[in-house]
């Protein structure tokens, strides 16, 4: 805990960079989670949290090879670096603590 | 329609953004511009708001921008660095700061006393004019010049030379006179000049007009002066008593002259027509227009267009030409001295101008710049010492692309940060003890803080003290090899500790020499003090005769202070006790060189003289009522014997204008004048018309002062009813002549003590960086068996090794400059041999104190702290 913790939003985006791999850029992760949470990211917040994350270390960010498609820009693709598999790693082992904490018969089963 | 991204969000977007995250940003902009594009959103509009919403913290670029327009970034970072390394090194800051400090404060004080004594007189708005009128005379071949000029001067000025003149002015000497209003009465410094007066000296009235000296009965108060008198009242139009008989009107009340005015203190200035109404002997001097009595001051102001040596070599022999044959002998030879030189380079050397306070001026100046100088040394030491220490720091500099120039800039940063530093703490030593040394000094001098000049000249010095102490470390720390140095290779250089050796050899020679100086002139002070004065210097005082009632009630007071017991003796004399008020010559006798033109100081006195003041008489006998023939009788004392050149003094004859006089009896030298001048040949003569000047009194020993005095002032109060009582003691008199030679003593005492400590202050950031050096070698000498006596030794040798080598540059230096300074004194004390050992030693003892403070420490550790730390 401490210094490690990571908001909702940073677990979110750093978990959807792992789902892509190796095609994790800006306009993917957005149309990634959209597509999977069913909500709506502003291409700011998304921004502002990637690279807050590669700041702290938990994402490495490079530029791809330049393409003709999106005027010619070139994409920023992240992964994830080993503090940043690490934290991910405490992060669900915390939550599964917490799941496996709960009595059975507050959910009713 | 929607086909292209708008254009104005993008350009703004590219504006703020980040310029690292500009391309990929705008990149998923785009993408995700034209999926929204086939979903047939609105995606223009979309794209706004997704810009608008990347405007915040983190993506925003950093608005310090990347290109610089100046260097205020490096800057900032060289004052970062300069002062964290200032909070690492903790005491070696201290020293640097503190030692900087006080040489800065030296510097100040003695600047601004510099820069008083400078603009001495320039009160005075007409200074660059004005000039006082002297002459020159040769007698018995050596030219004296003096301010005593004959009555007539001044007429002639006036008459002949004009048109070069703006101003003629007559004047008195100044001297204390009595000034009552109803029952004020008061004895105040004053004088009295003719009408140009105010406007030559551009006295600032602060009420009444300057030109009002033409009426006779006027006179002019200063401000201080008027308060005293009238108080709060107005003193205009108000009628004043001079001397309890001439009735004087005040006409004007001028701001008080300041202190490094040539008329400082001068409270009134009453009218020369005055003067003259009042003295019998100045209207004979007036009316036979004498061109041989000298006994009057004479001060001028040229024509703006006139030049002052123009107009002094014109009027050269304005005397010459109207005196007579015997006059002529002296070749009498007028000149102007102007305003500019009076104070500082008024000493006369045989008639050729000798200097005067400006060789101080010159001397304390330079002691500053050499305090100042140490000061810097230190620094300069402390620096180059610690240079392993950054040696690291500038080899990593240098890989990493730093220019020389760049290192140099950041190092002088480094020392102009320390010097500011250091002058605000000397702008606070200077404040504190700014008062005390007004005293010393004998001014009045504050820091100027509201002139932008004062402020100009601190930054120069931070700027000069920075650059001067920074230089050399600068170069120095700059020119390492970044190899050398990030190899471990890097020894710091030979010639650095060469010079930091040379640096030190100077400071101590320096201070050595200031040692002796100081030791050398209080040697003087205790010796001239100790000259034997040749009478009762303790219990005899002095009442200035000032008004007629004085002469008329002497005998009354004589005879009820001798009743009283509080007195033992009383008489009067025609000079004060410590001066000489007449010098005569036209005497003749038996056996004299016809071509020689004998001078004798003459005293005026009363039979009781030598009784009132204890002469002691070593031939013949004093006078007395006894033999009526005294009045012809001369006591003289033991010089005259041989410059007379007479084998048998008593009983001979000397002839005096056209009296003979007889000589009675030899008395031991008196000294009167300067106690650092050989008395003079004098004669005391029985005062035959009231010659005389000042009651002398000899106190009675048993009873106390403050009784004596209340008693003495109940009888003068009595029978000299206008006049306040003041006395002087002679013992007073005679310490004020040794104010002048004091004042160097203590001024020369501070700055020895300073220099030592400056110095000292070096030599321990030194000892101590040496002995942090030699940790590891001291504590294995230690683990061998050496003993702290044999460490302490080896780690102060060179130390006093190099104060050796100071001692042997200082003291020759020292023993020639201190035998030219002696010279001025015609009385002097020897250069005695101990005062130069007391010095040498007194050096090495502060050195091996100052050392031994750290190498003991540093001895007497453990070996197991020094060897264990890696």
């Amino acid at each position: 805990m401490g210094k490690h913790h990571l908001g909702e939003f940073e677990e979110v985006v750093m978990l959807t960079v792992a789902i892509l791999t190796n095609d994790a850029y800006g306009f993917s992760i957005i149309e990634e989670m959209e597509k999977r949470l069913n909500r709506k990211v502003s291409i700011g917040a998304l921004q502002t949290v990637l690279r807050r994350l590669e700041k702290k270390g938990y994402l490495n960010s490079e530029l791809g090879e330049s393409t003709s498609v999106r005027g010619g820009k070139r994409k920023r693709f992240f992964t994830l670096t080993s503090s940043g598999k690490k934290v991910l790693e405490e992060t669900k082992e915390q939550r599964m603590g917490l799941w496996s904490a709960v009595p059975e018969f507050v959910f009713g089963k | 329609m929607n086909s292209i991204p708008p254009k104005y969000p993008l350009k703004f977007f590219r504006w703020f953004c980040n310029p690292e995250f500009t391309e990929d940003i705008e990149g998923d902009l785009l993408e995700r511009f034209e999926k929204r594009k086939e979903k047939g959103k609105p995606a223009k509009w979309l794209l706004t708001t997704d810009v608008l919403r990347l405007f915040r913290p983190g993506i925003i670029r950093n608005f310090e921008g990347t290109k610089k327009l100046n260097y205020y970034g490096m800057l900032k970072h060289n004052l970062k660095i300069g002062y964290r390394t200032l909070l690492r090194k903790k005491t070696h800051s201290l020293i640097n700061i503190g030692g900087l400090a006080l040489g800065l404060s030296i510097a100040i004080l003695i600047s601004l006393w510099v820069h008083d004594e400078l603009i001495f007189n320039t009160y005075h708005e007409n200074y660059e004019d004005v000039a006082q009128v002297l002459q020159k005379q040769t007698i018995n071949g050596s030219i004296g010049v003096q301010s005593s000029i004959p009555y007539p001067l001044g007429d002639e000025l006036r008459n002949k030379y004009g048109s070069d003149f703006k101003h003629v002015v007559m004047s008195s000497w100044f001297g204390d006179y009595v000034l009552s209003h109803g029952e004020t009465v008061v004895s105040q410094r004053g004088g009295f000049m003719e009408h140009g007066t105010p406007q030559m000296l551009s006295l600032k009235m602060l009420k009444g007009a300057r030109d009002v000296l033409n009426d006779p009965s006027s006179i002019l108060l200063s401000q201080s002066l008027a308060k005293a008198i009238f108080g709060n009242d107005d003193p205009i139009g108000k009628l004043l008593l001079i001397y309890n008989e001439a009735e004087v009107i005040v006409r004007g009340v001028y701001e008080d002259l300041p202190r490094n005015s040539r008329f400082y203190n001068i409270q009134f200035i009453a009218t020369w027509e005055l003067y003259v109404s009042s003295q019998e002997w100045i209207q004979i001097a007036r009316d036979q227009k004498d061109w041989d009595n000298n006994s009057f001051q004479l001060f001028a102001q040229i024509e703006e267009n006139s030049i002052m040596e123009a107009v002094s070599e014109k009027i050269k022999m304005v005397k010459f030409d109207n005196v007579g044959e015997d006059e002529r002998v002296h070749k009498p030879e007028i000149f102007l001295n102007p305003m500019k030189d009076w104070h500082l380079r008024s000493n006369w050397e045989n008639g050729e101008r000798e200097g005067g306070p400006i060789t101080y001026v010159w001397l304390f100046g330079t002691i500053g710049v050499f305090v100042l100088l140490l000061a810097c040394i230190n620094f300069m030491n402390l620096s180059t010492a610690h240079s392993m220490g950054r040696a690291k720091e500038v080899g990593i500099r240098k890989s990493i692309g730093s220019l020389r120039r760049q290192l140099i800039a950041q190092f002088l940063t480094e020392s102009i940060l320390v010097a500011s530093i250091a002058f605000v703490v000397a702008i606070v030593i200077v404040t504190a003890v700014l008062p005390e040394f007004n005293l010393l000094a004998d001014k009045e001098m504050v820091l100027p803080f509201e002139s932008v000049y004062f402020w100009m000249t601190g930054i120069a010095f931070i700027l000069f003290t920075g650059l001067l102490a920074g230089s050399y470390p600068a170069i120095y720390l700059s020119s390492f090899r970044p190899v050398a140095v990030l190899k471990g290779t890097f020894k710091t250089g030979l010639s650095a500790s060469v010079l930091r050796k040379g640096l030190v050899i100077f400071q101590f020679t320096v201070s050595v020499i200031l040692i002796v100086s100081t030791l050398v002139v209080r040697e003087q002070i205790s010796f001239t003090s100790n000259r034997p004065t040749g009478y009762d210097l303790e219990s005899t005082i002095m009442v200035e005769m000032q008004t007629q009632q004085h002469y008329d009630a002497y005998n009354i007071i004589k005879d009820e202070l001798s009743k009283s017991q509080v007195v033992l003796e009383t008489a009067i004399s025609s000079s004060p006790l410590n001066q000489v008020w007449n010098v005569r010559d036209g005497f003749t006798w038996e056996g004299m060189d016809p071509d020689f033109t004998p001078f004798f100081p003459v005293m005026w006195i009363s039979h009781n003289y030598g009784k009132t003041v204890s002469w002691n008489i070593i031939q013949g006998r004093d006078f007395s009522r006894s033999f009526p023939t005294d009045s012809t009788a001369l006591i003289i004392n033991e010089t005259a014997i041989s410059y007379m050149n007479l084998k048998e003094p008593i009983g001979k004859t000397i002839r005096w204008g056209s009296r003979d006089f007889k000589i009675i009896g030899v008395i031991a030298d008196i000294l009167r004048e300067s106690p650092f001048s050989p008395v003079r040949p004098t004669i005391y003569s029985i005062d035959p018309h009231s010659m005389s000047n000042f009651i002398l009194l000899k106190l009675n020993p048993e009873i106390p002062i403050a009784q004596a005095a209340s008693t003495i002032e109940e009888v003068f109060i009595k029978h000299v009813p206008g006049s306040p009582f003041e006395f002087d003691f002679a013992s007073e008199k005679h310490a004020r002549k040794f104010r002048g030679i004091k004042r160097i003593g203590n001024l020369s005492t501070i700055f020895a003590i300073l220099a030592i400590l400056i110095s000292c202050l070096g030599l321990l950031g030194l000892a101590s960086f040496m002995a942090e050096q030699r940790t590891k070698e001291i504590g294995i000498r230690k683990v061998l068996g050496a003993s702290i006596q044999s460490l302490w030794r080896l780690l102060s040798k060179e130390f006093v090794l190099l104060v050796s080598v100071s001692c042997v540059i200082a003291l020759p230096i020292a023993f020639f400059a201190l035998k030219g300074w002696l010279q001025n004194y015609e009385y002097r004390t020897d250069l005695h041999w101990w005062i130069f050992l007391y010095a040498g030693l007194g050096a090495l003892l502060i050195t091996l104190l100052t050392v031994s403070f750290r190498s003991i420490k540093a001895a007497v550790a453990n070996p197991v702290d020094a060897l264990r730390s890696e």
